[in-house]
């Protein structure tokens, strides 16, 4: 009854994955781009990753040895993936902003109005 | 429980798809930001993917390998992100 519970979460997992694929393919931006690929990449691989943890958790529940180090092992990769995920976006979103690139169809800039007050 | 390797093989191969989708972005991309992006994104999809292979394969290294490719592309990010920057 339980492996249902893996193939809804391979299914919403791939599905954001290919959203996020597409996004990072059609957008006309990179600033765009960025947040549409980054988000919903890292939700698609939480997703992935707990269909995986799921999966050994229960075949370690019904008796065979090993699979609870799988299921352990990466619970401890999504940690890190989720952690590295949003710091290195936040990071090349500003380095590309102090780059000179500016935003294609934005209106409002703060970030640059600010740095404008700065100087 | 049923043995659901093949499920994960073939989620593994559909990553592996917008992989090559997520590389043509890193080849198009017309400034050099729009490449670190596409990289960023391939390195998640990579990891998504070890993670996924080694539950198909049923050995347990994969995921140790996931781990510090995360921890080793994050630190490249870092340091793009910082080379764009510029300064100091």
């Amino acid at each position: 009854m339980i492996e249902y519970l893996v193939y809804i979460f391979i299914s919403i997992g791939l599905t954001f994955n290919c959203l996020g694929t597409i996004g990072l393919l059609r957008f006309p931006d990179v600033y765009t781009r960025l947040h549409a690929a980054t988000k919903c990449t890292t939700f698609g691989s939480i997703f992935t990753s707990l269909a995986v943890i799921v999966y050994g958790f229960v075949l370690w529940y019904e008796g065979s040895t090993g699979y609870g180090i799988l299921s352990l092992h990466s619970a401890v990769a999504l940690v890190a993936l989720v952690v590295t995920a949003a710091t290195g976006a936040h990071a090349l979103a500003r380095g590309t902003h102090r780059h000179g690139i500016k935003p294609a169809l934005a209106v409002v800039d703060k970030l640059e109005e600010e740095r404008k007050v700065k100087e | 429980m049923i043995d659901l390797s093949n499920l994960f093989l073939v989620a593994g191969a559909a990553l592996l798809v917008f992989i090559i989708f997520a590389m043509m972005r890193a080849l198009l991309g017309p400034t050099v930001p729009d490449r670190a992006v596409a990289l960023d994104i391939v390195n998640t999809l990579v990891i998504a993917a070890m993670i996924l292979l080694s539950a198909g394969y049923k050995s347990i290294i994969y995921v140790d390998v996931a781990i510090v490719y995360a921890i080793l592309s994050f630190i490249g990010t870092l340091y793009i992100a910082k080379y764009l920057e510029g300064g100091p």
